[in-house]
């Protein structure tokens, strides 16, 4: 899960992680009002959305004056903010971060997250701060330094110290300084579960403080029965509609912008599916694992995702039967297809456990259901009727 | 011989009692698994299916000389239970529970690394050697005794392709779920060695998905290292960018962990190549046929095929 910049710098606070002075609101009317109590005159205005890139899409802006900070407040709340990871149609901005400026004097990096090569939470800093980290590590990986934490011993005061010297804090009091932060957010990392922790940038200012002055956190989603104060954070209003509705449904379900619609079980076979219907010339509308219980209301509710995406001209069902008996799955078919009143064409293909019964069981239902044999007759059968 | 499970596996269950863990022990117990007992804490004493039920696996083992445990346990105990496996010194532990947090896994991972038990999964579908033992939740009558192996992140995409090679008469030796989290506790290296090893064993079929950088360490070592064919399928070439498919390991994240950029280093490594799910099956009858006719057999440059 992700959640805002602004609730992650509550977190940040809570474990005595200095960042700027700053507010929330959604009224363009309360901005005034807010800089008034800033520290500083210099005001940043920050669009609060879960993508990253805000500042290229004009989502971040500095301001000198009240004026100017509540222009600012008017163009960019209510806005279809576009960035890189929010795709063409962008993300509504329906809250605003007002933030005391800073006297910036270098801008580092300070990250958090797994590395899966070795499965230990690893620590990852630079000197490049406020630039995009991938593209650091690409094209300068020297600039790059990270420590990887031993489970047993937690972030230990070597790994610390190699990052100091990495990081070419050479100033006594900004050292201490550094250390509190990175142990302070190593913390922040572990008693939250979370997946990833960036600070981008880490700002050291002309008076020497340290601040974080963006903040990132996104959490594990299997530690939700452990976390449940963080839930409290989810923003419905960042999701996909049709995902949100999935969800509830307990479909795991991912939009996509394609013409078939598929549903499958497993997530492997489902990646697989969507990979197959684009191999025969149509593309796939989305992901879509129905689980190991294909009934008729899991079946009912997928129909209900499809119907609503308009994209969507034809479904292909494609299940695996294991443990899940294929006769169960097409009665499910059979069940929903008659309260759904579908009309896109479907093309079923069950395989495995019972998988004859429930070919018969289709066949002599009398509903309009186009069976295909295996895989690749599936695939085709469904492109077929989207050409 | 197979490798890791065969007749000589004496296996428990953690979780026995549960609904999961029970219907899934029976079924194991079925195929003829020699299943010889189970684990649920406060349980100890009971019976199941004519097995022993213990409260500790460190009870279990010194009852029964149990040497693998295949775990049901629910995701906020399910760490707790591999360690207890790891303290009892079972040799190979199969835990199949989907939903472990991660930072749990990096405690379990450590242990791992510091003990002389081996893991397979989370959130997998287990191990089965055809014909010998069962050790896990996949349909054992797709899976027909043979001579190629199998590695794979997937569960029911693992069903697809084994059902493919049934249906062309290919058996396998064994075939190993190895699951899809970010996290996991044998990778496809370790397995492949092991078969490369296997003297029943003549081909091997790997199949990964996005994410993360296993499957182009393998093709690597692939290259380098292994005699027999391998066979590699990637699942997600249209999954779109920072996206969890599913699978929590399942997220393209960088530019290499991309379906395409996994393919086109099995390519170049000399795997065979399925391009799509269906034609899991065909490649591997082809590839069996390359080797076996080494007029055919030109050498790794020549062996990467593609359907």
């Amino acid at each position: 899960m992700k959640i805002h910049e602004y609730q992650a710098k509550e977190i940040l606070k809570e474990y005595d992680i200095q960042i700027p002075v700053g507010f929330v609101t959604d009224k363009v009317s309360d901005v005034k009002k807010l800089v008034k109590k800033l520290p500083t005159k210099l005001s940043v205005i920050k669009a609060q959305i879960h993508a990253g890139g805000r500042g290229k899409g004009g989502g971040v802006k500095l301001a000198k004056t009240l004026q100017e900070a509540e222009q600012h407040a008017k163009d960019i709340l209510g806005m279809q903010l576009v960035t890189h990871q929010t795709g063409p149609e962008g993300q509504k901005v329906r809250k605003l971060l007002i933030e005391q400026g800073m006297d910036i004097e270098h801008e580092y990096y300070l990250g958090v997250t797994l590395d899966r090569d070795s499965g230990k939470i690893t620590m990852i800093g630079s000197t490049e701060g406020g630039m995009d980290i991938e593209k650091v590590s690409a094209e300068t990986p020297d600039k790059i330094i990270k420590v990887r934490v031993d489970p047993a011993n937690g972030l230990t005061a070597s790994n610390i110290r190699k990052l100091i010297a990495g990081m070419e804090f050479t100033d006594k009091d900004l050292q201490k300084k550094f250390s509190h932060f990175c142990k302070a957010l190593y913390n922040v990392y572990v008693d939250k579960d979370c997946s990833l922790i960036e600070i981008n940038p880490l700002v050291v200012t002309a008076q020497k403080e340290m601040f974080a002055l963006d903040c990132k956190i996104n959490i594990d989603d299997s530690a939700f029965y452990r976390q449940k104060e963080i839930l409290k954070y989810h923003d419905a209003n960042e999701e996909e509609p049709l995902e949100l509705e999935a969800q509830n449904y307990g479909l795991n379900y991912i939009k996509l912008d394609g013409n078939v619609g598929c549903m499958v079980n497993g997530a492997g076979l489902a990646m697989g599916t969507m990979d197959i219907i684009k191999a025969y010339g149509g593309s796939p509308a989305n992901f879509l694992d129905v689980g190991g219980t294909a009934d008729a209301t899991r079946v009912a509710n997928a129909f209900k995702i499809f119907q609503k995406d308009k994209n969507v001209k034809a479904i292909l069902i494609n299940i695996f039967g294991g443990i899940v008996r294929c006769d169960r799955v097409a009665q499910g078919v059979v069940d929903a297809m008659k309260t759904s009143k579908l009309e896109l064409p479907l093309v079923v293909r069950l395989a495995g456990t019972n998988a004859i019964e429930a070919k018969k069981l289709l066949e002599e239902s009398g509903v309009s259901v186009i069976a295909a044999s295996n895989l690749e007759d599936a695939a085709q059968k469904v492109c077929d009727t989207v050409k | 011989m197979s490798i890791l499970v065969g007749d000589d596996s004496k296996v428990i269950v953690q979780g026995i009692t549960g609904k999961e863990g029970g219907f899934h022990a029976k079924q194991c117990m079925e195929y003829g698994t020699n299943l010889v007992g189970g684990v649920t804490p406060g349980k100890g004493g009971q019976e199941f299916e004519g097995v022993p039920v213990f409260d500790t696996v460190a009870q279990a083992r010194l009852a029964t000389g149990c040497n693998v445990s295949l775990i049901f346990v629910p995701p906020a105990f399910a760490a707790d239970a591999v360690l207890e496996a790891i303290e009892a010194g079972i040799e190979l532990i199969v835990t199949i529970t989907e939903g472990i947090p991660v930072n749990d896994m990096v405690k379990v991972n450590s242990a791992l690394k510091n003990s002389d038990s081996r893991m397979i999964g989370p959130n997998c579908p287990g191990i089965i050697t055809p014909g010998e033992a069962k050790i896990g939740i996949m349909p054992g009558f797709i899976h027909q005794k043979g001579r190629v192996g199998v590695i794979s992140k997937s569960g029911t995409l693992t069903y697809e392709a084994v059902n493919q090679l049934s249906e062309l008469n290919i058996g396998q030796s064994t075939c190993i779920g190895i699951g899809g989290d970010p996290i996991i506790g044998t990778g496809y290296i370790d397995l492949l060695k092991l078969f490369e090893a296997d003297a029943d064993t003549d081909a091997v079929v790997l199949i990964g998905e996005i994410g993360g950088q296993l499957e182009t360490d393998a093709a690597k070592w692939i290259r380098d290292n292994m005699t027999k064919p391998v066979i590699g399928f990637i699942a997600g070439k249209t999954a779109p960018p920072g996206r969890r498919m599913g699978h929590a390991g399942a997220i393209v994240s960088g530019g290499d962990d991309t379906a395409d950029a996994k393919l086109a280093m099995m390519k170049k490594c000399g795997l065979f190549v399925a391009e799509t799910p269906a034609s899991i099956g065909k490649t591997v009858k082809h590839a069996l046929e390359c080797t076996s006719d080494k007029s055919k057999f030109g050498g790794p440059a020549e062996l990467s095929m593609v359907y």
